[in-house]
């Protein structure tokens, strides 16, 4: 099948597709080459070609801005994980009550999803505004020593970025949680009804076992989520008060294009990928062991 | 009975309003002076309507010491989305077709490593991009963010479109190929008019994320040339001296406007897609 025995008619298909492929292929594996390549480098602001070996690591981990960031990124992640998986499966369970309306309410527990993280930042950043928003709200009711001051305070700043995480996210875990528990069989509860089990016993031996792997599924999605947000924090919080709130992705940033030392960035975006790769490989062994079970068990 | 259900009624009720709080907040402080919101606060009902935000916002307001308001970087995020959405979507199509239709030596490895871009935090992609965008001589332009969205796209969209393509019966295709079409005769005519459905979620996905994105359009876009996204967080800064939250207001209601506006024509669709783009 040499190129040359074809006709143009033939040619053309192949450019369509492979000029495409490859443009995507270097792309993610080139790209990605690169920026692991350049880590061991001494680049500052521009790509140099020498080898330092790991010593960009060793340094962007004896900085304070990554210690904080992967410390924070620990709390971060655990919390709005747990915090949007609550609230997704309260929304889940509650539109599945056979609820009038219930379009209405879904329309309204997702458009968040459709909102950018700026406006969403920006936005929380004003209602947790001690000065303007949910504080001064409740002590003009009345409360006068109501103190909501979490946005300027070092150590719980971070739980704003969680809180306004959630409340853009929770809707998707709620749509995924619903799609659960539709798919759930309804003989069969029906059948474990008139057998007379308690809903305690249907929860555990019906709905559970159709619903926990998307449970997993939510995790690791809410997780790796977690661990690529920068938008967010960018705009909420921007870091502060001081340093207390960056994430890893904001590292990278930082000394990328605001210090100038490219290696030092690239070290930490691989440090960051690394992140990600363990939340993503664990799963990925999970889903083949899953298949491979449903396919031996066909 | 019935109790219980008006306690469910009650709870599903004000978790809505949590979830519209910001919504409404936001649309509501867009009506208002700055001088009523600094001192009522920021949630409150409007005294008087200030719909003079919206022209300020729209045209006025200073931006990184720009007095021209968002309307430049609203034209920037729609030449910039409009194109890189429909050429990604094109691509994708094209290679998802060529992936699951016309089965080739390596196709599923080739879907693999595509598709791995869907993972990879946009981190990684940073320095990379500098190199090329300067090569291109597309550093600070409009056209290198398009570059970037297509080519950053073509992961989701590939994954989308093959994943739809695959249910297209082989018969259908052995029964085109037999009567002589060739690659791009099926695409247009076969595959293309069963697409619907999923170049609508495509699209909407695809117009949304790359409204939203900020990263790319703050690194590789400067002053008037960037989104809108990075020229939200230019304008929180530059009015952290002297607010005016009610213009601010209008500002942000205004950049949000296009992906709510899709989101409330395309919901199903866009459910779709997050459903099956789960992992971005």
């Amino acid at each position: 099948m040499r190129l040359a025995r074809r006709s143009p008619g033939e040619l053309l298909p192949l450019l369509a597709i492979w000029l495409p492929v490859l443009v995507s292929i270097l792309y993610v594996v080139g790209f990605t080459l690169y920026t692991v390549w350049i880590a061991f480098t001494p680049s500052t602001l521009v790509p140099e070609y020498g080898w330092v070996g790991l010593r960009n690591y060793t340094a962007i981990l004896h900085t304070r801005n990554w210690n904080i960031a992967a410390a924070n990124i620990v709390v971060y992640g655990f919390c709005f994980m747990a915090l949007t998986t609550v609230l997704g499966l309260l929304l889940a369970v509650l539109l599945d009550q056979k609820l009038r309306g219930e379009n209405v309410f879904r329309t309204i527990f997702l458009y968040p999803l459709a909102v950018s993280f700026v406006v969403t930042g920006v936005v929380w950043g004003w209602l947790l505004n001690p000065g303007i928003g949910i504080q001064k709200l409740v002590v003009g009711l009345g409360w006068t020593d109501f103190r909501f001051d979490w946005l300027v305070d070092r150590d719980r700043a971070l739980y704003c970025i969680v809180f306004a995480g959630a409340w853009q996210a929770s809707g998707f875990a709620m749509a995924l949680f619903l799609a659960g528990l539709r798919s759930v069989d309804a003989d069969l509860m029906k059948a474990a009804q008139i057998d007379g089990a308690g809903p305690m016993r249907i929860y555990r031996r019906v709905v559970l076992p159709t619903i926990w792997p998307i449970f997993i599924a939510v995790f690791v999605i809410l997780l790796q989520f977690a661990i690529k947000t920068f938008d967010l924090a960018v705009a909420l919080t921007a870091g502060g008060p001081g340093i207390s709130t960056v994430l890893p992705s904001m590292v990278v940033y930082d000394f990328m294009f605001q210090r100038g030392l490219l290696g030092r960035g690239s070290a930490a975006a691989v440090l960051q990928l690394s992140m990600l790769l363990a939340v993503l490989l664990p799963y990925a062994a999970f889903r083949y062991w899953q298949t491979r079970r449903v396919a031996r068990n066909a | 009975m019935r109790s219980t259900r008006v306690v469910l009624y009650l709870l599903v009720t004000v978790l809505a309003a949590f979830y519209l709080l910001p919504l409404a907040v936001v649309a509501l402080n867009s009506l208002r002076s700055t001088r009523d919101i600094f001192g009522n606060g920021m949630i409150g009902l409007p005294h008087g309507l200030e719909l003079d935000n919206f022209s300020q916002a729209w045209s006025g307001l200073c931006i990184a010491e720009h007095c021209t308001g968002i309307r430049g970087y609203m034209l920037n995020s729609m030449i910039m989305t409009i194109p890189a959405t429909l050429i990604s979507t094109f691509f994708g199509a094209l290679i998802g077709y060529a992936i699951s239709l016309w089965r080739f030596r390596g196709d599923l490895w080739v879907f693999g490593i595509i598709t791995l871009g869907v993972f990879l935090p946009e981190q990684m992609k940073l320095v990379p991009w500098v190199l090329v965008l300067r090569d291109l001589g597309l550093f600070n332009s409009v056209a290198g963010l398009v570059l970037i969205h297509v080519v950053q796209g073509l992961s989701f969209t590939t994954l989308f479109c093959r994943n739809y393509y695959v249910g297209i019966p082989q018969e259908l295709m052995k029964a085109a190929k037999i009567d002589g079409a060739g690659f791009f005769r099926i695409f247009w005519r076969i595959v293309l008019p069963l697409s619907p459905p999923i170049l609508i979620v495509t699209i909407i996905w695809q117009f949304t994320g790359i409204w939203n994105e900020y990263l790319y359009g703050v690194t590789f876009a400067s002053g008037p040339n960037q989104p809108v996204t990075a020229a939200l967080i230019a304008l929180a800064v530059s009015v952290s001296e002297a607010p005016q939250y009610g213009v601010q207001s209008a500002a942000v209601l205004i950049a949000a406007a296009p992906t709510l506006f899709v989101y409330l024509i395309g919901g199903k669709y866009f459910m779709r897609g997050l459903t099956a783009g789960a992992v971005k």
